[in-house]
């Protein structure tokens, strides 16, 4: 897909401002480093992030933030979101930082991320487990939890088991405690999330990341290696872990991964 | 890295291979890339060329960025009330938003702020030497340029670097043009143009005369309306006086509305003449005079008051100045007014003082260079103007545009010459193109582009440059 210059249908109808809950960790001295930016997927908050994340971010010199998209965690509420609204939730906060930031996105959120790449230069990009859309998405989903998905067609809540989300290795009391934070997206984001538009060229070339799990049960292994080739790599497999990387068990793991790295400054791609 | 005090320049480290003309050491900058100016346009021409991977060496001669925005600036036509006139989503960057609880038409010192935060975001200001005047820019062998700069105010020496390439964003509101008229001299009253005007303490309890109805004369006219004891407001033809909402939204997100059902120009005019009717009226029942043309023939007002205020009979609309008398001021239909200041609100010209005009094919010396995309120059292919338009929206994103395509082409110099050659054939071939509809034939026009039309233009450009 090409760079969209005009963007009139964009200017003629904004998206209206929302309340939104931005949670962040700072390092005790700065260092310099650019800051991160959490997006949580469907159903998450910025709560999934603050668990563990943030705090290991912030300790390893990255300041570090965590947002809801709107009708999630405690941002203001909206039924009717749309993809759009979430892009545009992400590109609000993140040029509110100090610094050109990092987007990470997690689950559906790695999708709102990729949209907001098109209207906010990062830094960098990492996508954790993506839910990148489409219908194949959606067949992987209903193999490993048809009665949680199905509903999600006809604008019922998409149910993700805690099953799906976390590996054996985390104290059950743990992941029902999790499960029964999540919330749903958006009727019309979910539905965006089968059938919409992919995400247009992100601008300013940023390096982007792409790691998950070969067990995740919503996002297959191919799903990531496809992710990852659309931005020129190869994908960084945690095995062993589920879905939900940054509350699950090993959550230390993946986390660090980001984190060395960026700390090796990766080069925007494209350049001579 | 410069502070906004030190009157900085690039590390003299750089080789020095050639003397000026005059004998001076030229230091070679290498594949680094001037800007000229920290305006909007100059800061976006910074982000863009680094994020393409340029070294980039900006020289402002203020002391901070803003351009016109900061309306500290000397040379800032911005005064106390303004307010943009284009909304929210046409005048941010197309890639750093403005916060979506900021009003649709944000105050001046709010965009101030944001071209601040813009700066620090991007880590632009260490590429910026502020206090540093550009005064020479000449074009040298190999498509090379040397520019050669001096303290803002013309204290300590020159000094001349030689540069890739060079953007020019010296911003185009900044040079007052002001007509000439039999007996402006003896003329005994106050006489200003608008570009001084900062406050309306000004205009306090005076007999104000404002020439010239673009937003600055309108803005200014409403202000004398609330100030001064009494306002007249001189125009030469009559406008469209277009609210700043209509249907309860702001003008210009309507106009897209229907610009993205690509609604043809003639229908959309239909439609706005018939809105205009509907809400502000009949202007020439208020003894305003009928326009000579259709609305989008003259660079649009986006003013709600200026009518308001006529229908109160606080401000007065009178025809043309004929001449001025010692204490009053003829009218073109034989009336006398007796101001005691005059407000001439009559445009800017741009102005590239630094520059031989013949670079920019304006031979004429008038301030009308002749380029393509209002930017690219033909035969140089590494010299770009950047905010040299004047849209029916906000200026930022067509600049933030032009540098990119500017970039992306510097980029391709060096990957592909050919679709590099294959572009400046293009630029040669297509100088002088305009995006817009009929506009009436004013200097103030020169620089008119439909938003529109000019981004898809833009936009053809960038793909024609990488189709694969
Ligand atoms: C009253 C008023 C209101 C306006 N409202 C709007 C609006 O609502 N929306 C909109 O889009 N536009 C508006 N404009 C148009 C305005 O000109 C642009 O918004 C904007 O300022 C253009 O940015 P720029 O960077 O191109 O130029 P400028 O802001 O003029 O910046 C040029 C910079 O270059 C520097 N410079 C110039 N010459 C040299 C030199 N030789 N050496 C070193 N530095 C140099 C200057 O100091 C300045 O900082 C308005 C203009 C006026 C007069
Ligand atoms: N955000 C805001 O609120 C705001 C405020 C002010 C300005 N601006 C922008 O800044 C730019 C400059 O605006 P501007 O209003 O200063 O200038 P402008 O648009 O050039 O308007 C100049 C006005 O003076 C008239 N004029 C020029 N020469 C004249 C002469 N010799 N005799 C009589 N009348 C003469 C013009 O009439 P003709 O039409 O006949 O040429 C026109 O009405 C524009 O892009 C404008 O949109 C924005």
């Amino acid at each position: 897909m090409k760079v969209r210059v005009m963007r009139g249908r964009e200017w003629a109808r904004p998206v209206r401002p929302v309340r939104r809950e931005v949670l962040g960790a700072a390092p005790e001295v700065e260092q310099g480093r650019p800051p991160l930016l959490f997006v949580p997927g469907f159903g998450h908050g910025a709560w999934a992030f603050a668990e563990h994340w943030l705090g290991h971010a912030a300790s390893r010199g990255f300041p570090a933030y965590a947002l809801s998209l709107r009708g999630h965690g405690d941002s203001g509420p909206a039924p009717e979101a749309t993809l759009r609204a979430y892009a545009h939730d992400v590109t609000q906060v993140a040029a509110g930082l100090p610094r050109q930031a990092v987007l990470v996105g997690h689950g559906a959120g790695a999708l709102v991320v990729a949209h907001a790449l098109a209207r906010y230069p990062a830094r960098a990009a990492v996508l954790v487990a993506p839910v990148l859309g489409g219908w194949a998405t959606f067949g992987a989903a209903l193999r490993s939890n048809p009665v949680g998905t199905l509903p999600a067609v006809f604008g019922g809540p998409l149910r993700l088991h805690r099953r799906q989300l976390f590996s054996r290795e985390l104290p059950e009391a743990e992941a029902r405690r999790y499960a029964d934070r999540l919330g749903r997206a958006g009727r019309r984001a979910q539905w965006q999330l089968l059938t919409g538009r992919a995400a247009e060229p992100a601008v300013g070339d940023p390096p982007v990341l792409v790691l998950g799990s070969p067990d995740d049960r919503v996002v297959p292994a191919t799903a990531l290696t496809r992710a990852a080739r659309r931005y020129g790599s190869a994908p960084l497999l945690f095995p062993g872990m589920g879905h939900d990387m940054m509350l699950d068990a090993r959550w230390r793991e993946p986390v660090d991964a980001i984190l060395d790295w960026l700390a090796k400054d990766p080069a925007p791609t494209g350049r001579p | 890295m410069s502070t906004s005090t030190d009157h900085g320049r690039p590390d003299p480290e750089a080789s020095t291979l050639a003397l000026t003309r005059d004998g001076r050491p030229v230091s070679d900058r290498g594949d680094t890339v001037c800007v000229v100016g920290a305006g909007a346009s100059g800061l976006t021409a910074i982000k863009n060329l680094r994020e393409h991977g340029f070294g980039v060496d900006c020289y402002e001669r203020e002391t901070g960025v803003g351009g016109a925005w900061n309306w500290r600036h000397d040379r800032s036509p911005v005064y106390a009330s303004t307010h943009l006139i284009s909304s929210r989503p046409f005048t941010q960057f197309p890639d750093f938003p403005m916060p979506d609880d900021w009003p649709d038409y944000p105050h001046h010192s709010q965009l101030l702020s944001y071209f601040e935060r813009y700066a620090d975001h991007f880590d632009l200001r260490g590429h910026i030497w502020f206090g540093t005047e550009v005064v020479r820019v000449e074009p040298v062998a190999g498509d090379r340029w040397d520019v050669t700069t001096r303290s803002t105010g013309g204290y300590g020496p020159e000094r001349t670097s030689r540069y890739a390439a060079v953007v020019i964003a010296n911003g185009h509101n900044w040079s007052p043009k002001l007509p000439r008229y039999e007996g402006l001299e003896e003329f005994r009253g106050e006489v200003m143009h608008a570009s001084s005007y900062k406050d309306p303490a000004q205009l306090r309890g005076k007999r104000v005369l404002v020439v010239g109805a673009g937003n600055t004369g309108c803005d200014v006219a409403v202000e004398a309306a609330q100030q001064a004891s009494r306002c007249w407001h001189s125009t030469r033809r009559g406008y469209w006086y277009a609210p700043k909402y209509v249907l309860g939204r702001p003008a210009d997100q309507v106009n897209d509305a229907l610009l993205a059902l690509r609604v043809p120009l003639r229908v959309r005019q239909w439609l706005y003449h018939w809105t205009l009717r509907l809400t502000v009226g009949d202007l020439t029942r208020f003894g305003l005079p009928k326009p000579d043309h259709r609305v989008y023939e003259t660079h649009p007002i986006a003013n709600s008051q200026l009518v308001y205020y006529v229908g109160h009979g606080e401000i007065a609309p009178v025809p043309d100045v004929a001449r001025f008398h010692p204490y009053a001021v003829e009218l073109s239909d034989g009336r006398e007014i007796d101001p005691d200041l005059v407000v001439f609100a009559t445009g800017y010209l741009p102005r590239f003082e630094f520059l031989d005009p013949a670079v920019l094919g304006d031979e004429a010396g008038q301030g009308r260079p002749k380029l393509w995309l209002n930017a690219f120059v033909p035969g140089r292919p590494t010299l770009a103007v950047a905010g040299l338009v004047q849209p029916d929206s906000g200026i930022f994103p067509l600049s933030h545009w032009q540098t990119v395509l500017f970039a992306r082409l510097l980029r391709l110099r060096v990957t592909r010459p050919d679709r590099a050659d294959a572009f400046a054939a293009r630029v040669t071939a297509k100088a002088g193109e305009r995006y817009a509809g009929p506009v009436k034939d004013s200097s103030r026009h020169w620089f008119e582009v439909g938003h529109a039309d000019y981004l898809r233009a833009v936009q053809r450009a960038l793909h024609d440059l990488e189709e694969k």
